[in-house]
């Protein structure tokens, strides 16, 4: 589980005056439920999932993991960038291993459920590959193994399709649908793609922007196990709608304001 | 069965062929011979005398006649540019890590190491030889301090290029400075780190030289400046050529290297996201 109790985020820009990047953020995800956190961009998204990865530190208010404090890097988080960010010269299989490297644990016990992951990505026979000679879906699908390698309770990711084409993404989310239904996690998504969302997520979390702040969180109530074909069930199409209205109405807002 | 399943692979265009590929392997050599053969023909048919030009096959003929002692040169060149050669590499390593392991002490020695770098060379030679004497120490001392600058600043560059992604990858697992730099930064540096070492291998050539120049009974700037002096022309010209050699050679061994051990960071497909 995961709380996240009225946090301010305030960046210091280069010319010295601050930024406000997140302002009163508070939400609460359920532990193995998948949220998806969408909105316009700069509104904090990613500043949001690197607070609660522990990557960067709140300004003000507090973070907490499984009933403790976020005060750094956490072992219990898995993350997925927006690019796969794998290490060139290393093999698949050490792409893979590779959190274990740096957090000093054994690799060779692991192996095996290494390949069990890449095989379950739909990767057996790349283990030795590089990535260089990967497609980018396949490079991303190396990037969410190595994110489950430690087998942590939690996942963030941070656009983590928003780098492939339309097909492969598409592709890419039932995929990652399955993996969190043989495995359950709490995941928290960002996105840019509200059908993406909603597809996806237990919950929809909208955002606006400057200074970003929650909108709504909105429950998806459409069955699962989930697929496109849901696109134009009723409910589907009322979540979508409303977050679509939700984060227009903030974009004309601003617009707007003088 | 689908009409066009009776066709086969499709050929593959005809590449160039054997001759034409042979022929294109061997252009830089022709090259290098028509210029030597052009050369001794302006000297022959304008009587050009030694002193001033020699002909290529004068130039291989008195080098050759002499050949242990050019040998014997030769080699303590060699010995001079890699000591110069490897001392610069060994420290410029762990100078470039602690130059980028914080802004501080980057901010300490930079500016050292911009003073050390802006001194000519062959200035400090003199100063050398009074200070470590007259033997081999003040000639890898200058080879030394030619090539390491540029060492460590490739190296440095390769240290910080590290995508922001990659070191909050590191934080992300917790780990220690000395892992991210074991697992992450020192590899992504490797092709810094070899274009580094490339430039500096040239470089060493040169500060040998130099040293050979300033103070030296032996190595082939010694002779050159001995055989100059008694206007054995050719001589110098043959020394002049080995030095060359040596140059292309060590830049050969140096990409060899990188080839053998590091294929991942010759290619560019490193750079592709």
């Amino acid at each position: 589980m995961i709380q996240i109790d009225r946090v301010d985020q305030v960046f210091r820009a280069r010319d010295g005056a601050g930024v406000v990047a997140l302002r009163d953020v508070s939400l609460r995800v359920e532990a193995n439920s998948f949220v998806c956190v969408v909105g316009p961009s700069g509104c904090g998204k990613s500043t949001l999932l690197r607070l609660i990865a522990g990557l960067i530190p709140c300004t003000r208010g507090s973070i907490s993991v499984s009933g403790q404090r976020v005060d750094g890097p956490r072992e219990e988080v898995g993350f997925v960038f927006q690019k796969p960010t794998l290490l060139p010269w290393a093999s698949v299989l050490d792409n893979v291993l590779m959190p274990l490297k740096l957090m000093g644990r054994p690799t060779e016990g692991p192996r095996g459920r290494a390949m069990e992951l890449l095989a379950m990505a739909g990767l057996a026979g790349f283990e030795q590959k590089l990535p260089g000679e990967l497609s980018g879906g396949m490079q991303q699908r190396v990037a969410i193994c190595r994110a489950l390698i430690h087998d942590p309770p939690i996942l963030l990711m941070d656009e983590p399709f928003g780098a492939l084409d339309a097909l492969t993404r598409e592709e890419m989310s039932l995929e990652l649908l399955r993996i969190w239904t043989e495995r359950r996690k709490t995941i928290v998504f960002v996105t840019h793609s509200i059908s993406e969302a909603v597809l996806l997520a237990d919950q929809v979390v909208v955002m606006s922007a400057r200074p970003g702040r929650i909108d709504r969180v909105i429950d998806v109530k459409v069955p699962r196990p989930r697929n496109f074909d849901q696109q134009g069930d009723p409910e589907f199409q009322r979540v979508s709608h409303t977050v679509r209205e939700l984060i227009y109405a903030n974009r004309k807002a601003a617009a707007d304001a003088p | 069965m689908r009409p066009d399943d009776d066709r086969g692979e499709p050929e593959l265009p005809p590449g160039p062929s054997a001759a034409k590929r042979a022929l294109r392997a061997a252009m830089p050599w022709l090259a290098v011979l028509g210029l030597f053969v052009l050369w001794e023909v302006a000297v022959r048919a304008f009587r050009i005398p030694d002193y001033l030009l020699p002909a290529p096959l004068e130039i291989w003929s008195q080098t050759y006649a002499l050949k242990a002692m050019v040998g014997m040169h030769t080699l303590a060149t060699l010995e001079t540019i890699l000591y110069g050669f490897v001392m610069a590499a060994a420290i410029s390593l762990p100078l470039a890590v602690l130059v980028t392991a914080s802004p501080a002490i980057a901010s300490a020695v930079y500016p050292l190491l911009v003073i050390v770098h802006s001194i000519p060379k062959v200035a400090l030679a003199p100063v050398l030889v009074v200070a470590l004497g007259a033997n081999e120490l003040p000639r890898i001392a200058i080879t030394f301090l030619v090539c390491f600058f540029p060492l460590v600043i490739s190296i440095a560059a390769g240290l910080l290029a590290v995508p922001a992604e990659y070191i909050e990858m590191c934080r992300a697992c917790r780990a220690s400075r000395l892992r991210e730099l074991w697992r992450v930064r020192l590899p992504y540096a490797v092709p810094f780190i070899f274009s580094g070492l490339k430039v500096a291998i040239t470089l060493a050539v040169v500060g040998a030289v130099v040293g050979e120049f300033v103070a030296s009974e032996k190595g082939l700037g010694y002779l050159i400046q001995s055989s100059t002096a008694f206007f054995k022309t050719p001589l110098a010209f043959g020394a002049i050529v080995i030095l060359a050699i040596i140059g292309i050679a060590l830049f050969q061994a140096v990409v060899a290297i990188e080839r053998a051990f590091f294929p991942w960071a010759v290619s560019d497909d490193r750079f592709r996201e």
